[in-house]
């Protein structure tokens, strides 16, 4: 490929001018000085070129050479990639770590996938056979959870198999099959490259039908997020988003997950690299990094790397969606990207919009968060897969009218709001039921009813009811205080506050607790709906609201989420049975008071 | 600090504003590069290169720009950058906001020349932090735990008693069952003589001063030398970490101040400033400090950070808290209502936490087995207290259930037995839980939905009566 080589004429932060650059395009990848740092040129007039430079420029001078590399900013995508950390550029940062130790030094080269590692690749096709972009042409068992496909590039073209290899072990770098087109022969390999800021071609799209299960009961229950949805869950700093994205991370039923840390706490991902590899995938009971992928750029490390690293995770993701598996990629956080993008738009010079940040933040936003979506994938044979966003924003001071924040809920269908004054009483996740929604209720009934339960929706709703019901009636108390309100509102109050406990707080730390399989939910809501049901009815028939709230079945179903193994919903059954007893026996008692009286 | 004499000499000042002094004509001059400037009295100053390009540099002058004339002005490039020189000597001794000794002694032998600025951590290098430090504070060790390799900070306000709790917590702080001690570094960032001097007694009198190091950047120092003063402490505290295997606790005070020096060179870089007037890279700058908090795969040290930071009107939203709150590992809220109660230390729970404070911490192994409940259990406990007690403002204890009286008395109960203790107590963890179910034993015992029922068996005081 032509490249350009021209020189450094100014510096400032990770932003650098370079002259002699004629004949560069815009988002190509250049390296820049003597120790050849990665860069991207995100402006041209003439034939200066401005580079974001994605490592630390410390001792950067004019002068120093720039030579463009003549392709965009591109990954490598291929076996190998399950199981890694990559920084925002797909550097892998165990290989960094084994070169340079304990801190990133800066120009160190490290192949983006293991080069020397053999796998077992097993031919799908024959020699003679025609073949199109897309077309899956083997397998390769890459971890025990997750079979790779091997697939023709999508930018490449129809033609005919001259060779396929037969089985046996390659390196990425093997040829594995060759196809001849109008253009020519062209070698296919394990592995092939894609530029991160081109979303990856699929057939068509299809409609978000089935949730993504979480394990997480407000989310599930209360506000799903369909397979290739997008949800957005902005929060004050200590509200929780991290926590609930390890959650996600952790118990979704995605096939692969991709998490993005995206200018955020170094010890989060070494959280994640400690905790993952000794958590058991929930259905298979296989380590759960074997079918994860970290993207880690820390806060501390180059912002303009940060703001390419939400790319790189989103195309790695749509390789495995290319695949027909269904890929879930939490982001934490956008706002962190979009102050990496405000920054290097400040080096340039821009006219600043809202709050300093460049007037195609919306824009960004919108083109990220389309790339998610549940499709009918290209070539054959046909297959379906997704990718589900899912972005964390930080709004300073927990003001959700904030630019990031505001522009993403344009874009996205579930909204999950954090809520600082949840998080201060410990009310985890603390996710606020009345502000927060999705739009994907409607779309997921059908397959909770098929799969579940008939009842999941009507008990939903039931339940929502009663937590709207305390919302309204908590503004009256505040002014008359609890006592002015007759039994039939206390009780809705207390029952709304069973709810919140037992079913809406959901401990991450809990061992049984932290993952709540959808029956288990179905079964938990049922319970605090049932009570409310029973409660009402005696409180009609003169049971005193005192004795309801003395009863001693009430710690019982509120600790039932944790107390009851996760594999015994009989006991939960045994439970509800035991509760409509106790309601009989107060109902007894009470007739033979009256009856006394 | 000695600098050595070197490089290339220029008299070509453009243009002097603010902290920042414009170099023209240069050539070879590298971004980030140390600048040596010497007034035509012959004063030395330093700087250091923030924007290079097009023949001329801009730098930035650490000690500010007073005095300095256009006119016989030179500039010095020095062909590197900002090193500072580190040796395990320096503990024991009282350094500027440079890194020059204070004590009148000699410099210290140099045992490696680092720079200031460290190289960010590789987070698949970390090792996640685990060791419960025992601050002998209820309050944190209880329901915000301190972990080794944590940067945990104060949220204060103007007035409140940060300091008293941040010396307490550097001459208490261990690990249990193990015997090593922290080396402190203390970096005071634009803070008054009499709190440096605070500082300084605070440890003479506890000994811990031979294990300490202080850099002092004091508020009549120069304002732009607070950018510098925290990263030369931190480039000491991970050499003393990484290389020579100490545990280091980090104290950096004010924090507000540095932010404060931060938003004067931005300004007169005349940059597009983010919120309140602050560049709008501060929240990755304020990184480049706090992250470089931590413990590394296969070292023995850690390193330990508790920034101080004042919040400007008591206001968490403030870009300077709220930008570290989303960076720091939680966050210990100092309140003016405890401290008006006479409550020491005000630590205001509910605001405060600790994100490393989860199942690898506190569990049977480390600390005990009920930690965990009962920290949820008194963090649900006194919300709702506290929430009633402003519902009893307004429609008067008479309007509340007799549960909800037991709520406010426990609410008090926790302020006066728990929250509150003197400067010199040094409560072990099982005081602290114990005193934790003391007062939890006076809610029914229905109430205490958070707690697993076999530590309820276990612990709860059934009252006679």
């Amino acid at each position: 490929m032509k490249t350009t080589r021209g020189k450094i004429i100014w510096v400032a932060g990770p932003a650098v001018k370079a002259d002699g650059m004629m004949g560069a395009k815009m988002y190509e990848t250049v390296y820049v000085g003597e120790q050849r740092l990665i860069g991207e040129i995100i402006k041209l007039t003439g034939d200066v070129a401005f580079i974001q430079v994605y490592e630390n420029t410390s001792g950067l001078r004019p002068g120093e050479p720039v030579e463009s590399t003549g392709s965009p900013l591109s990954v490598s995508l291929g076996p190998g990639m399950l199981g890694s950390i990559y920084d925002g550029v797909q550097r892998p940062l165990d290989v960094i770590g084994r070169i340079a130790g304990g801190f990133i030094k800066r120009g160190i080269k490290a192949d983006q996938l293991p080069m020397d590692k053999k796998w077992r690749f097993i031919p799908l096709v024959k020699k003679g056979e025609e073949a199109g972009p897309g077309d899956i042409l083997g397998e390769v068992p890459e971890t025990p959870l997750i079979t790779s496909k091997v697939m023709v590039p999508p930018d490449a073209r129809h033609g005919k198999l001259t060779y396929v290899a037969p089985e046996s072990d390659y390196v990425v770098d093997d040829v594995v099959a060759e196809i001849e087109t109008k253009d020519g022969k062209q070698p296919l390999k394990l592995y092939h490259r894609w530029p991160v800021r081109r979303p990856r071609p699929f057939s068509r799209r299809l409609d978000p039908e089935v949730p993504t299960i979480t394990g997480q009961r407000v989310l599930d229950t209360f506000f799903p997020i369909s397979k290739g949805g997008t949800a957005c869950i902005p929060g004050a700093f200590g509200t929780g988003k991290t926590v609930t994205l390890h959650q996600l991370a952790k118990w979704s039923d995605a096939k692969v997950i991709f998490h993005v840390g995206c200018g955020e706490r170094g010890n989060e991902e070494s959280e994640v690299l400690t905790e993952f590899p000794h958590l058991k995938d929930p259905a298979t009971g296989r380590p759960l990094m074997e079918r994860t992928v970290l993207i880690a750029n820390t806060s501390n490390m180059p912002v303009a790397a940060r703001e390419a690293s939400i790319y790189t995770g989103v195309t790695m993701a749509e390789y495995f969606r290319d695949m027909g598996y269904d890929v879930l990629l939490v982001a934490d956080s956008t706002s962190r990207w979009a102050e990496a993008l405000r920054e290097i738009s400040g080096r340039l010079e821009e006219m600043p919009a809202e709050e300093g940040y460049p007037s195609y933040l919306a824009s960004r936003l919108a083109e990220f968060y389309e790339r998610a979506g549940r499709v009918v994938n290209i070539g054959k044979p046909e297959r379906v897969g997704s990718v589900s966003l899912v972005g964390a924003v930080s709004p300073p001071g927990g003001d959700f009218t904030e630019p990031v924040t505001t522009h993403t809920m344009r874009f996205i269908r579930t909204f999950w709001a954090l809520d600082a004054n949840l998080a201060y009483t410990r009310h985890y996740p603390a996710i606020n039921w009345i502000t927060s929604y999705s739009a994907y209720v409607e779309t997921v009934r059908k397959w909770w009813a098929e799969n579940v339960s008939p009842d999941w929706y009507d008990l939903r709703f039931q339940a929502y009811r009663l937590l709207q019901r305390e919302a309204d009636l908590l503004e009256l108390v505040r002014l008359l205080g609890p006592e002015a309100l007759p039994d039939e509102e206390k009780l809705i109050l207390d029952v709304a506050r069973m709810i919140r406990e037992g079913f809406l707080q959901q401990s991450a730390y809990d061992e049984v607790d932290s993952y709540c399989p959808p029956p288990k939910q179905v079964k938990l809501i049922s319970l605090f709906v049932k009570f409310h049901k029973l409660a009402e009815e005696a409180l009609r028939r003169g049971v005193p609201l005192k004795e309801i709230r003395a009863m001693t079945i009430i710690p019982k179903l509120i600790r039932a989420k944790y107390e009851i193994p996760n594999n015994r919903l009989d006991l939960i059954s045994e439970l509800e049975k035991a509760m409509v007893e106790s309601f009989e026996r107060l109902l007894l008692t009470e007739k033979a008071e009256v009856k006394v009286a | 600090m000695t600098v050595e004499r070197t490089g290339l000499e220029y008299l070509s000042v453009q243009e002097i504003k603010g902290p920042l002094m414009v170099v023209g004509g240069v050539s070879g001059v590298s971004y980030d590069e140390l600048v040596e400037v010497e007034t035509a009295e012959g004063e030395r100053r330093l700087g250091r290169v923030i924007e290079v390009g097009e023949g001329r540099a801009v730098v930035q002058i650490f000690e500010g720009t007073q005095g300095l004339a256009i006119e016989g002005t030179r500039a010095r490039f020095l062909g590197t950058t900002l090193k500072v020189p580190v040796s395990t000597e320096m503990l024991g001794r009282v350094f500027d906001g440079l890194g020059r000794p204070m004590d009148g002694l000699p410099e210290p032998v140099a045992e490696e020349m680092l720079d200031i600025n460290g190289e960010p951590i590789n987070p698949e290098q970390r090792e996640y932090p685990s060791d419960f430090i025992q601050t002998g504070i209820s309050s944190i060790d209880g329901m915000n735990s301190l972990v080794r390799g944590q940067k945990l900070p104060i949220f204060s306000g103007a007035g409140l008693t940060h300091n008293m709790l941040a010396a307490q917590i550097a001459r208490q702080a261990t690990v249990p069952g193990r015997e090593e001690e922290f080396a402190v570094i203390f970096a005071a960032v634009g803070v008054q003589n009499d709190e440096a001097r605070f500082f300084r007694r605070s440890l003479e009198e506890s000994g811990a001063i031979s294990r300490s190091a202080l850099f002092l950047n004091l508020a009549d120092d120069p304002a732009i030398e607070r950018i510098v003063t925290p990263r030369i402490a931190l480039t000491l505290a991970e050499y003393l970490a990484f290389k020579q295997g100490y545990h280091v606790l980090v104290i950096i005070t004010d924090i507000t101040n540095y932010a404060e020096a931060l938003r004067e060179v931005s300004a007169a870089r005349e940059e597009v400033p983010g919120r309140k007037g602050y560049p709008g890279y501060m929240y990755t700058d304020l990184a480049s400090l706090y992250e470089r908090a931590g413990r590394i795969k296969g070292l023995k040290g850690s390193l330990t950070q508790m920034p101080i930071l004042s919040m400007p009107s008591d206001d968490i939203t403030h870009p300077i808290p709220d930008l570290t709150g989303y960076i720091t590992e939680g966050q210990i809220v100092l309140s003016r209502d405890l401290y008006r109660k006479g409550i020491y230390p005000p630590v205001n729970v509910l605001m405060s936490l600790s994100r490393l404070m989860g199942p690898g911490i506190i569990s049977q192994k480390r600390t005990r087995a009920d930690h965990g409940d009962v920290s949820n259990q008194l963090y649900a406990a006194y919300a709702r207290a506290v929430q009633l007690r402003s519902l009893a403002e307004i429609v008067g204890t008479a309007g509340l259930s007799e549960t909800d009286l037991k709520y406010l008395e426990f609410g008090d109960l926790f302020e006066q037995r728990f929250l509150k203790q003197s400067y010199t107590e040094n409560r072990t963890l099982d005081q602290t839980i114990e005193i934790a179910w003391e007062i939890l034993s006076t809610l029914p015992e229905t109430e205490l939905t958070k707690i697993k029922e076999e530590h309820i068996k276990k612990h709860y005081r059934k009252r006679v009566g």
